[in-house]
């Protein structure tokens, strides 16, 4: 009876693993099958490089050069902003913050994670938009620095909470010895702390940028969604994921670009698997 | 010549009372052993001179450290230049993850020496003092990490020695060690006295006895005996002393 019973649930569990692998090739090959469809009708270049995106004209142009720049502008954008400020307070909270402050700062942190993208951003589109268009005296503020910004926010945390959790790992002793030959705080972080700590800060960094690439809900709302190729950051650019929401709705099940949209979804899925492995290695190097 | 002296130490973590009414002298270029079991307050009383305790929460200390006459344990004491003159070696070896090279130096950087020459000649030098430079001179500038454990605590030697300190401080240097790595590192010690005062916190009595000019016994943060080491070993005055080094208890 009891061994009737170890059985049932051993399968029960294998069960569950296997269906969640079995899921995910299910959507791997079903995105591949659709996605792949599209390049009967463009190759593969004119596809990647060309610089239209006129999926309903006639005959359509299925060119994601532009979609593909555009979230390349508004990711390296976030990067910019989110990473110092994420990998500062990062240091902040694990190596100078007193004790309550550590406590504050990481519920705001924790705070930061929980709000919906599309609640940033609603608030980006009513604050952000008009005063980037103020400030840079533009026609108008839906542009890809709206959308950087507003996607540092969003991939804060992620790179705050790794980072501090690489930071807090580093073996105390590398500290002692540090202010043992008479470092300051500051020399001990700059030459020890952030060395020792490098490949789980750069894993953070890999994890915060796959987190804006995939993006979809707050860059719709506040880069205003040209699918243009831009020249400065300070224009209108339309992602690759606020093509795939935007317009799935309106193309024609097989047609053209409703496959176009899936091999843009392709693009993506390779984008984020390339930086999560990356990310992977980042991590695990660290344990070695 | 004394180089360190306390007056009525006495060092509280919160409401332990951990070190109490220290009174000793640790002479220039000698080494001293300080000896007791787990828990006597060796390890804080070594951490004092270096003010390494100022990292715990809530201690506070009472009382005089002087070294070269001048007390460290006001709030004047500007802590850089106290480090530097007052080095420390650990128990578990805890060479940075960087290059053998990069460790060494890395105590001149901070002090602001940045020539690549002059920093050469002190890698060159450090190394030859702990006797690692022939091993280790084809390969400064792989990691640290890669070294055998003893290679490692002689290179925390050679890193501490680069910044010319006056006194090493050691905290169960060989605790880690096998026994022949142990042995090298004594005969260091002894080679190293000419130049630096030394004082080592060992549990291991043998090698208080070998290394050791004079020593200090302590006890629930108490020090009960101090005196050249061949007296505290051969006639103790103290029978709690006696008794240590006997192996009734520790």
């Amino acid at each position: 009876m009891r061994k009737a019973k170890e059985f049932i649930v051993e399968k029960l569990i294998l069960t569950c693993g296997v269906a969640s692998i079995f899921f995910v090739a299910l959507i791997f090959l079903f995105l591949m099958k659709e996605g792949l469809a599209v390049f009967k009708t463009v190759s593969l270049s004119d596809f990647l490089a060309g610089h239209k995106w006129y999926p309903i004209s006639e005959p359509p142009q299925l060119g994601i050069l532009p979609l593909i720049l555009g979230s390349i502008l508004v990711t390296i954008g976030a990067a910019i902003i989110s990473i110092p400020i994420g990998v500062g307070s990062a240091i902040y909270i694990a190596e100078i913050a007193p004790a309550w402050a550590k406590e504050v700062l990481k519920a705001g942190v924790e705070l930061l994670a929980a709000i919906p993208s599309v609640v940033l951003g609603f608030v980006g589109m009513v604050t952000l938009v008009p005063l980037v268009k103020n400030v840079f005296n533009l026609p108008t503020g839906l542009t890809a620095l709206s959308g950087s910004i507003m996607l540092a926010f969003m991939a804060m945390p992620t790179i705050v909470s790794v980072a501090e959790d690489a930071l807090y790992s580093v073996p105390k002793n590398y500290k002692e010895g540090a202010f043992a030959l008479g470092a300051t705080q500051w020399q001990t972080i700059w030459r020890v702390m952030l060395p020792a700590s490098s490949s789980g800060i750069l894993a953070a960094v890999m994890l915060g940028i796959g987190r804006v690439i995939g993006e979809t809900m707050a860059v719709m709302m506040i880069t205003g969604n040209a699918a243009v190729i831009p020249k400065t950051i300070l224009v209108p650019v339309r992602t690759l994921t606020a093509t795939v929401a935007a317009e799935m709705g309106e193309a024609v099940v097989g047609g053209e670009h409703y496959f176009a949209l899936f091999a843009i979804g392709i693009v993506l899925f390779m984008i984020s698997f390339m930086i999560n492995v990356t990310a992977d290695l980042f991590l695990h190097k660290r344990q070695r | 010549m004394s180089k360190i002296v306390t007056k009525k130490l006495n060092l509280w973590y919160s409401q332990f009372h951990a070190l109490k009414d220290v009174h000793a002298s640790f002479e220039d270029k000698r080494i001293t052993a300080i000896i007791g079991p787990s828990g006597c307050g060796k390890s804080t009383l070594l951490r004092v001179f270096n003010r390494m305790n100022d990292f715990v929460d809530g201690v506070r200390t009472d009382g005089e450290v002087l070294i070269d006459g001048e007390d460290i344990l006001n709030g004047r004491t500007d802590l850089v230049t106290l480090r530097k003159k007052v080095g420390m070696v650990f128990q578990r070896p805890n060479p940075f993850p960087l290059s053998i090279y990069e460790n060494i130096v890395f105590g001149k950087k901070i002090h602001g020496e940045t020539k690549r020459e002059q920093l050469d000649i002190i890698v060159e030098k450090s190394l030859k003092s702990v006797l690692l430079w022939d091993e280790l001179k084809d390969k400064l500038n792989s990691s640290a990490l890669l070294l055998s454990l003893e290679q490692k605590q002689r290179l925390c030697i050679a890193r501490l020695i680069a910044v010319q300190p006056e006194v090493l401080l050691m905290d169960e240097p060989c605790s880690t060690l096998d026994p022949q790595a142990t042995a090298r590192i004594e005969e260091l010690m002894r080679e190293l006295k000419s130049n630096y005062s030394i004082i080592i916190v060992t549990h291991n009595m043998q090698q208080a006895a070998r290394v050791s000019d004079d020593t200090g016994f302590m006890l629930l943060g108490e020090l009960i005996e101090f005196g050249k080491t061949s007296e505290i070993f051969t006639a103790p005055k103290d029978r709690r002393t006696e008794e240590y080094i006997t192996g009734r208890y520790g």
